[in-house]
């Protein structure tokens, strides 16, 4: 069982995914540099966060032009799993694999915090470890992390349950203060059509230690993991 | 790019420049080769272009008899930068000579770009703090941006990685719509730069005060880790070795920024806008990868960044490191514009630029580790055996001077520094009589509530919740805390910094200011865990020229030197900033301090909130009445007076040594430094830490102090612990066998109270504990969302 780690010019999470995967879940990780155009054995894909070619223009625009791009996009396209954090989220929106755009805080500000999110679906590749309705404290840090999408995509997001996290306060409740960026509808998270592609702003591979202050993302990857080894 | 790289190894010019330079055309001393003719266009040097580039007459003298005939205006540019304050420390020079700069684990002291210092475990952390004042005060957002990418760079050309940063901000107060202005756009230029790059931002300190209304501070640490085997140093040696620009392309910005550093803010100042700077962290981004790749490569010799005074100053110093000369020729110097002069090029600030010398032979490895993080890498010129700076455009020589006399031969000033006046007559301010300094339960609620409420003391979640301080999954202890802390990857180990300095005790008395800085860093460290190692400074000053200024220099550098020795915590990199004046007079004497702390096992970590009720609380160290300089007194409208609180060295390293014994053995729960807002301040922000469940405290004063001194009086040398209830007696043990003393003063509570009486019996404070929350996190965001 092998991931592949995208590293684009200005990634800068790419590192703590492998430091995740490897050091706390003990999986095979490797990087794969932008400008390849196969994957060669992997049998996940992450696209990490960071500032891919310094967010300029708009986060994720000009990374989604990578040569990688391609063969992230066939790997999605035959059931791989790919996952997007962050910057990650944001260049598999730009790149259609994923509905929706990423666009300015409501705040008009980066946030680096601590937020509670609640898992909305728990069947998914990503998300079978948690339970529906589990509070996680994960880490954001983003400027550009609001979620949108027409309403008629977000109907369809919520009746096909494709929205995998949502912003929630201590007591798991979706309010408009609780939401750090403006996301419609409080969405942290969400699913492509076939549920092999997930893109989320909170940073799980940052909350898997005691020592980082919580241990609320492992699961997240041991769902990837375990979902690996049943297909394998 | 791949272009001008592929330049390297392909053009015919690089031979014939290694053949020309590599046995040295100049043999004898200097002089021998034909003299630079003057360029044409350029300016003639007249004495009133001289003294246009911040030259006075005798060193121009200097110059002269250095140079043995009239310099060209290329030259002139070069000696006026390097001979700059903020190159040639003219006038601290003497004084930075008194610090101490040894310890055992001291890998590399000042002169280099960042200091090292060995962690243990064949780790090395590299760390150094800058200034970038001036610039901020005329464009905050690029002038804070630019200057964390300088530091950064400053760190990982000694081969380190970046793994932490931290922001020392003086500020005016927040009524001023300006001052605001420039904060929120520091802070934005700090977030913005150090996040795209990927550092964490963990920790530093604001204060705001009407000192700095003109003349903002914005003074960045950055903190690198290598293998100790990794450390490289910004040298240009061998001969033959070709030398090349790296990054991004010169263009005519900050020209002459080093000059401009080095001068009073004026009224003018606005518009000298174009010599700030605008920063690229996505460069930059690349810049470390690569250049990190590249010194673990083996390939190059040395690297450095291209900071103040740019082209010039990267290349002479490091040649005069090495003891070499070079040869460059500006026209293959990558421009962003056509028709640069060498003197625009070789004293451009822009930003993103290094100069890396290489072994010769081995560009193609260069060339092939640069092209992969797509940078632009250009051969400009070679390293030389005849000391001589040399540069050329094309084939004419536009400057050749000594190398050694441009870096080393600035003259520097000790000067005769007398207090000022005003700071004497400030400091006979007393207290009034004891027996009239009861205080009402109403005064004394009021005046912590408006310290709770002050930015310096409030909550500054609103400016690092605007940093990433979690990336790289090492942060143990975030912002908010007495000191940040990371961890060592591969040991068990981690690192601990934080930056302290209190200007107006250092206004008062400059000697005890510096020491209580450099005793708060200590302590601040001492509280989380760490073992204090060694220290970084930023000597934020005046106008050196001025007498009262000199003497706020030598003053606190003398009190620094002693306290670092007292601590063995040696100065190993720092930053001078001098000039600090607004048309409204000089800053209060601001030596900020950033120090480094190694926690031999993370386990050991104390934070600074406490934990449960019923915890006990333990006050190390002794309250006397002592309320000159506090902040307490500032807000009473009595102004910035009196006599600031002493210090006792060898207290304090007893105080460190016992929080470190108890956070070694596990004992405590909390530990919090007694700082500005005296120990009422230090129990509450313990109590608020956790925004979501605040923590109730009853706590009965130290007897034989005035309320108003028991509360707010800001005594060095104490900590507020907390632990278990039966631990309690250990507690006290620890402290007496270190030669503490301490106290029980009261508990935890559960009520959600915030209580604290006088030893008599009187309630003193009575509070709910979400108002004592609400005014310290609130405050900044509630003005910050007003103005």
């Amino acid at each position: 069982m092998r991931v592949a780690i995208i590293t684009f010019p200005g990634s800068n999470c790419d590192y703590d995914c492998y430091k995740a995967l490897r050091d706390v879940l003990g999986v095979d990780a490797g990087f794969v540099w932008h400008r390849e155009t196969s994957l060669g054995d992997a049998d996940a894909v992450i696209l990490p966060g960071g500032f891919s070619y310094g967010d300029h223009l708009r986060a994720g625009a000009i990374a989604r032009f990578s040569p990688v791009m391609d063969a992230v996009a066939e790997f999605a396209g035959s059931g791989g799993l790919v996952l997007g954090i962050c910057n990650g989220f944001q260049i598999l929106c730009e790149a259609g694999l994923l509905p929706g755009a990423l666009v300015l805080n409501d705040t008009r500000r980066f946030r680096g915090e601590t937020v509670r999110v609640r898992v909305e679906n728990a069947t998914s590749p990503f998300t079978h470890a948690y339970e529906r309705g589990q509070v996680l404290r994960l880490p954001i840090a983003h400027g550009e992390g609001g979620y949108l999408a027409d309403e008629a995509t977000l109907d369809e997001l919520e009746t096909q349950g494709r929205v995998a996290f949502r912003y929630v306060d201590a007591a798991g409740r979706a309010t408009p203060e609780a939401n750090p960026n403006g996301s419609a509808r409080g969405i942290a998270g969400v699913l492509g059509a076939g549920g092999n592609v997930l893109g989320l702003m909170p940073h799980p591979e940052r909350a898997v230690e005691e020592l980082l202050g919580s241990t609320d993302g492992v699961g997240l990857f041991r769902s990837l993991v375990l979902s690996l080894a049943a297909a394998a | 790019m791949s272009e001008a790289g592929a330049s390297m190894a392909a053009d015919p010019r690089d031979a014939a420049l290694a053949e020309e330079n590599g046995r040295g055309r100049h043999p004898a001393a200097f002089g021998a080769g034909t003299p630079p003719e003057p360029r044409p266009g350029d300016p003639e040097v007249t004495p009133e272009l001289v003294a246009a580039h911040g030259l006075s007459e005798d060193e121009y003298r200097l110059i002269l008899d250095l140079v043995g005939r009239v310099p060209t205006y290329t030259e002139l540019g070069l000696f006026s930068a390097l001979w700059s304050e903020h190159c040639g420390y003219k006038n601290s020079k003497p004084l930075l000579r008194t610090l101490p700069t040894e310890a055992p684990w001291v890998l590399q002291g000042p002169g280099e770009n960042a200091g090292v210092i060995d962690i243990g475990d064949g780790i090395a952390a590299a760390f150094k703090i800058e200034s970038h004042n001036h610039p901020s005060a005329i464009e905050p957002y690029e002038g804070a941006a630019t200057g964390v990418g300088g530091i950064l760079r400053d760190v990982f050309t000694m081969g380190a990685r970046p793994v932490a940063l931290l922001d020392a901000l003086r500020f005016g107060p927040l009524e001023s719509a300006r001052v605001r202005y420039l904060f929120e756009g520091v802070v934005r230029g700090i977030g913005d730069y150090g996040n795209c790059v990927g550092v964490p931002n963990i920790g530093g300190e604001v204060h705001f005060d009407e000192t700095y209304e003109g003349n903002p501070l914005v003074n960045a640490m950055a903190i690198g880790l290598m293998k100790a085997e990794h450390l490289i140093r910004g040298e240009a040696a061998g001969p033959g070795n070709p030398i090349i620009a790296v990054g991004a392309r010169t263009g005519r910005d900050g020209i002459h920024g080093a000059t401009f550093a080095s001068e009073e803010l004026s009224e003018e100042a606005e518009r000298s806008r174009p010599q700030v700077q605008v920063g690229d962290p996505f460069t930059e981004k690349l810049l470390l990868e690569a250049s990190l790749e590249l010194i673990r490569s083996g390939h190059i010799v040395g690297i450095q960044d291209m900071g103040a005074a740019g082209l010039a100053s990267s290349s002479t110093e490091m040649a005069a490191r090495s003891g070499t000369g070079v040869d460059i020729d500006v026209s293959r110097v990558p421009v962003r514009e056509p028709g640069m002069t060498p003197y625009e090029i070789l004293l451009s600030e822009s930003q993103e630029r290094m100069l890396v010398v290489a072994l010769a032979g081995r560009q193609d490895e260069v060339r092939a580790i640069l092209e992969r993080w797509e940078l632009e890498a250009v051969v400009i010129g070679r390293v030389t055996d005849d000391g001589l700076y040399r540069v050329r455009e094309g084939e004419r020589v536009v400057a050749e001077l000594p190398g050694e006399a441009l870096v080393h031969g600035c003259p520097t000033y000790t000067r005769e520094g007398v207090e000022s006046e005003e700071v004497r007559r400030a400091r006979s301010w007393t207290p009034a009589d004891p027996s009239s300094r009861a205080l009402s339960r109403e005064r004394a609620e009021a005046a912590l509530l408006r310290l709770l409420g002050h930015p310096t003391i409030a909550s500054k979640a609103w400016v690092y919740r605007q940093f990433d301080s979690t990336v790289r999954t090492n942060t143990a202890l975030e912002p908010g805390g007495d000191a940040g802390v990371i961890r060592v990857r591969g040991t068990r180990r981690a690192l601990a910094a934080t930056t302290d300095c209190n200007g107006g005790y250092c206004w008062l008395r400059p000697r005890t200011g510096a020491m209580i800085a450099v005793a708060e860093a200590a302590r601040n460290l001492a509280c989380v865990g760490a073992r204090p190692r060694a220290v970084t400074n930023n000597l934020n000053f005046g106008n050196p020229t001025r007498p009262e200024i000199y003497f706020q220099m030598s003053e606190a550098v003398a009190g620094m030197a002693e306290a670092c020795r007292a601590f063995e915590t040696p100065v190993v990199s720092g930053n001078v900033s001098l000039y600090n004046e607004s048309p409204r007079g000089a800053i209060h004497p601001t030596p900020v301090i950033g120090m480094v702390g190694v926690l031999e096992d993370v386990s050991h970590l104390v934070r600074s909130a406490f934990q449960a009720p019923g915890d006990r609380l333990v006050l190390l160290g002794v309250s006397r009445d002592e309320l000159g300089g506090s902040l307490h007194v500032r807000l009473e409208g009595e102004g910035l007076v009196g006599e600031p609180p002493a210090v006792d060295l060898a207290g304090e390293r007893a105080l460190q040594e016992a929080l470190l014994a108890l956070a070694r053995e596990g004992l405590v729960r909390s530990a919090h430094d007694c700082s500005e807002g005296g120990l009422a301040v230090c129990l509450a922000e313990s109590a608020v830490a956790d925004r979501e469940a605040p923590l109730g405290v009853d706590v009965e004063l130290p007897a034989g102090v005035p309320d108003d001194a028991a509360l707010f009086g800001e005594t060095q040398g104490r900590a507020v612990v907390s632990c278990h209830a039966p631990a309690c007696a250990r507690v006290l043990e620890v402290a007496e066998a270190y030669g503490v003393p301490a106290a029980e003063i009261g508990s935890v509570g559960a009520a959600g109270r915030f209580v604290l009486g006088a030893a008599d019996g009187r309630a003193l404070v009575d509070l709910r504990i979400g108002e004592v929350a609400d005014a310290w996190h609130e405050a900044i965001p509630r003005i910050m969302a007003g103005g």
